[in-house]
Order: C-alpha cells, then structure tokens, then sequence
C-alpha cells in the first residue's frame, strides 16, 4: 500500500491544504505571466484601434466560438472527473480523464487549423506577410500579439494533455481514489486555469469590433 | 452519495450558464455600443472566470490561507494595470515608427 501522507505532514488535510495553496500560488504567477502580454495588448488596442478591429475581422468567430465552447466542456469534464477521484469511482475517474484529454486535443486540432488558415491568408508576421490597407503594419502588429497569446496558451495546453495522459496512466492503476485525489485536484486547478485565459482571450483577439461600423 | 449528486448537479448548471454567457459575449459584440464593447466583453470574461474558480476550481469552499493567496494574485495583476495604464493613458498616443509610415516623423 503505498503512503498517502507524506511524512513532512500532520494528515491528509493538512498536506491537501498546503499542496492547495501552493498550486493557487503558481496560478497567481501565471496570471502575471498572462497579464504582462495582455497589458501590452491593451497599450496597442488602444493606440491602434482601427486596425486591432480590421485585424479582428481576419478571424474566424464560428472556429472561436466553437472552439470556446470545446475547451469549456473539457473544463466540466475535468470537474467530472475530480469528482469521480474524492467519491472514488474508479472507472468514471479514468473515463472523464480521458475525455477531457481528448477535448483538448479537439481544441488543439480547431487552433491549429486557424494557423494553417492564417498561413494561407499571408497573416502570419514575417516576410510571408501580406495584408492590404492603410494599417497593414498595425495588423501585422496584431497577429504577432495573437500569435504570441494563442502560441503560449497552446504550450499550456500540450503541458495540460500530458499531465492528463500521466494521470490516465496512473489512474488505471487504482490510484487517486477516496482521500488520495489532490493530485486530480491540483491538475484540475491547472486545467481550470488555461481555461479562464482562453476565456479572456476569445473576445479580445476574435470580437473586437463586429458591428462593422 | 447525495454528496457526489449534488456537485454533478452544481457542475452541470454551472457549464450551462458559462455556455450562455459565451453566447451573450458574441452577440453583444456584434452591437455598435462604442467603447462600452470592451467593458462589457471584459466584463462577461471576469464573470466567466469568477464562476469556473468559484465551482470547478472550489475558491468558494477554501481555506481563507488559500483566498489570501487567490486575492493577492489579483491584486498584483491589478497593480500591473493601473500603475501601467496610468503610465500609457496620460501619454500622447505612440507615434508609429518612421519604417511602418515611410514618412519622417515631424
């Protein structure tokens, strides 16, 4: 059997409130992270509005949409899943595990064909860049944002995937269930986390300004 | 096990609502209000992220040594915004550089 607590801790509460407040700690470091670029968005949206809402206009709101949507399911999967590991259902925890692996994967795939579509349209920074316009430099300002934003909450959602995967694997070996489940918990936490930043990017990089004034 | 009921329940509403509001944050978009849009769009996204930390990430039943830690990280994202805005907003706006224009600047 192997030990739950670790010898450093009283309990099993104990050291899931430590473990708590430290992963709430790394998120709060990561919304910094986050928050740097999107204050540095917010700097040139203002200074460049007509351009940022030209540039807006270049995306695709159903594959946005759509894609919002996925990453919110795999988020209520993952809560699923949580608590499938505190009410230790084995076999339910390893299903919502892998749905929302498998969520996020769709995810993945959506944002990578809006890459794929922005190559084909010339929007990708770069010399390969092409844009017509008076704001053609203010728009490719714009992609280098979007692409930066979107690049590194993809990074965190392939860090997501493997963590989901681990968790997967070790779950079908019994573990996480009854009092063992922080470490579900904590990678929910994470999970939740790249969830909210996508949340906050979806309308700032795809619903500018729609009503095409 | 009424327990385990009660959370799937509490889960699944708060997914729905979280659906709608992305409704609401495209349909309000298409909607010329001027720069009222981005409050409003910020405001549907601070309210999204509010209910998933509050029911799928269990902010509303942690320790207050927890919320301390939550609080501070917004606090801290606060000070980056307003010290930064009240920087760039009481500026004249940022010239394009000369390569973007092809103009000299005057």
């Amino acid at each position: 059997m192997r030990r739950i607590v670790e010898e450093q801790f009283e309990d099993v509460h104990q050291q899931r409130d430590a473990a708590t407040m430290g992963m709430w700690l790394f998120i709060a470091t990561e919304a910094l992270f986050f928050g740097g670029l999107l204050f540095a968005y917010a700097v040139y949206r203002g200074a460049y509005y007509r351009a940022f809402s030209e540039a807006s206009e270049e995306m695709s709101i159903v594959l946005g949409g759509v894609n919002t949507a996925v990453l919110l399911c795999s988020s209520f999967s993952m809560a699923m899943a949580v608590q499938s590991a505190k009410s230790s259902r084995g076999g339910r925890l390893v299903f919502f595990l892998a749905l929302t692996a498998v969520i996020g994967a769709v995810f993945l795939a959506i944002k990578f064909t809006e890459y794929y579509e922005h190559y084909q349209h010339h929007l990708v920074p770069g010399t390969h860049f092409q844009f017509s316009g008076p704001h053609a430099k203010q728009v490719e300002l714009f992609m280098v944002f979007y692409f930066v934003l979107t690049g590194m909450h993809a990074v965190h959602m392939i860090v997501g995937l493997g963590m989901l995967i681990t968790l997967v694997i070790l779950a079908r070996r019994g573990r996480f269930l009854g009092e063992d489940y922080n470490t579900v918990e904590f990678g929910g936490l994470y999970w939740h986390f790249v969830d909210i930043v996508w949340v906050f990017l979806f309308p700032l990089l795809y619903l500018v300004d729609r009503s095409g004034q | 096990m009424s327990e385990t009921h009660d959370a799937t329940r509490e889960y699944t509403v708060t997914f729905a609502v979280l659906l709608i509001l992305l409704g609401v944050t495209v349909g309000v978009s298409y909607l010329n209000l001027g720069w009222f849009n981005a409050f409003i769009a910020v405001g549907i996204a601070a309210t999204k992220m509010t209910l998933i930390a509050m029911f799928f990430m269990h902010a509303r039943s942690a320790r207050r040594m927890t919320l301390v830690v939550v609080f501070a990280g917004l606090f801290w994202l606060g000070i980056l915004f307003t010290l930064g805005l009240s920087d760039y907003l009481t500026r004249w706006s940022l010239p394009s550089p000369d390569v973007w224009t092809g103009q000299p600047r005057p």
